[in-house]
């Protein structure tokens, strides 16, 4: 399966990226398709970016389909438990 | 015949007249032989396709793989420069037929061609070696496990994809299929409905699947690979383009 499917959103962040430096970042990305380095056929993979710094200016992750849900439900759990605007 | 070969990067003319990296491997001796133009998948240009490049190389041929995203992301990682490419829509299809047709213009200019040149690609490069062979000069096509040559992307589809259906009364090259009965992207029926189209079209074709392989069996460093069905594989592509890249003797 190539699902060239793909999924972007403006965010405000930051990310230690390559060379162990903290980055702003601007840009996720998020698609279900082939990784590069998980061992799954496909997986969820996460790209956190500031285009503005170049194609290297990136963090990766590839998370199996059972993590990517448990990371997302994780995700929710924390920011139910804590005060919006907090 | 010899299996030494050289490899080395260099840049040609792409589409509209722009300079793009490729990868060049060409067997030692002078010819006359044919030239393969190898399409990187999505996750780039990256060590696997160069392996390949290699490969028909040794197998004889002046093999080429032009970077689809040297515009974007020249210099980078593959794996950087895919994500950059992903994020920004994918390579438009008249750019990624520009590419080819700059790079199957490069092997026929060498002195060792003797003026055929094929194609093939993974993956998406599957499609677009279909819609290569539908645009410009090639002589022969593979296609290995292109999502959406037939079949409809789903509604709402985020990145910029569409189906071939209406080019493939101008492939002009025989296409040699291959196909994991596994796989979703291209499933079955959408081979069985490429199958059909190309014989009512009167179209050189061969197609295969293979049972208990899906996407990606080529791939040797992922969980996907079939090694039964990619020596079958590799063994089919040897003779498909040892038929069509050759030049027929004067006394045949």
């Amino acid at each position: 399966m190539c699902t060239y499917a793909t999924v972007t959103e403006c965010v405000d962040a930051s990310a230690k990226g390559p060379g162990g430096q903290w980055f702003h970042v601007t840009d996720a990305t998020v698609y279900y398709d082939h990784p590069v380095h998980v061992m799954a056929e496909h997986s969820l993979n996460i790209d956190l970016s500031d285009p503005s710094r170049g194609p290297g200016a990136r963090l990766a992750v590839e998370l199996t389909r059972e993590s990517a849900e448990r990371l997302v439900a994780a995700i929710r759990t924390a920011l139910d438990s804590a005060p919006a605007g907090g | 015949m010899s299996d030494s070969l050289r490899a080395t990067t260099i840049r040609i003319t792409g589409d509209g007249g722009d300079e793009v990296e490729a990868y060049l491997a060409r067997p030692d001796g002078h010819g006359p032989r044919g030239g393969v133009v190898v399409i990187h998948h999505m996750p780039g240009y990256d060590r696997a396709t160069k392996e390949i490049v290699r490969r028909f190389a040794e197998m004889g041929y002046d093999a080429i793989c032009p970077n689809l995203y040297w515009r974007e992301a020249p210099g980078a990682a593959p794996d950087d420069a895919a994500a950059t490419v992903r994020a920004a829509g994918g390579v438009p299809d008249a750019r990624l037929v520009g590419d080819v047709s700059g790079a199957a213009a490069y092997l026929r200019s060498l002195p060792s061609s003797n003026g055929r040149v094929g194609v093939i690609g993974y993956c998406s490069g599957g499609r677009q070696s279909v819609l290569a062979a539908c645009r410009t000069d090639l002589d022969a096509a593979v296609d290995c496990y292109g999502a959406f040559v037939t079949g409809q992307p789903p509604e709402g589809f985020p990145l910029r994809v569409t189906n071939l259906v209406d080019e493939l009364p101008d492939l002009a090259a025989p296409l040699l299929g291959l196909f994991g009965v596994e796989d979703k992207t291209p499933s079955p029926e959408h081979v069985a409905e490429l199958e059909e189209i190309l014989t009512r079209l009167g179209k050189p074709h061969e197609l295969h699947s293979y049972d208990g392989a899906g996407h990606a069996f080529f791939a040797t460093d992922r969980p996907s690979y079939r090694v039964a069905a990619a020596n079958d594989g590799w063994e089919r592509i040897g003779d498909f383009f040892a038929t069509h890249l050759s030049v027929p003797s004067p006394e045949a």
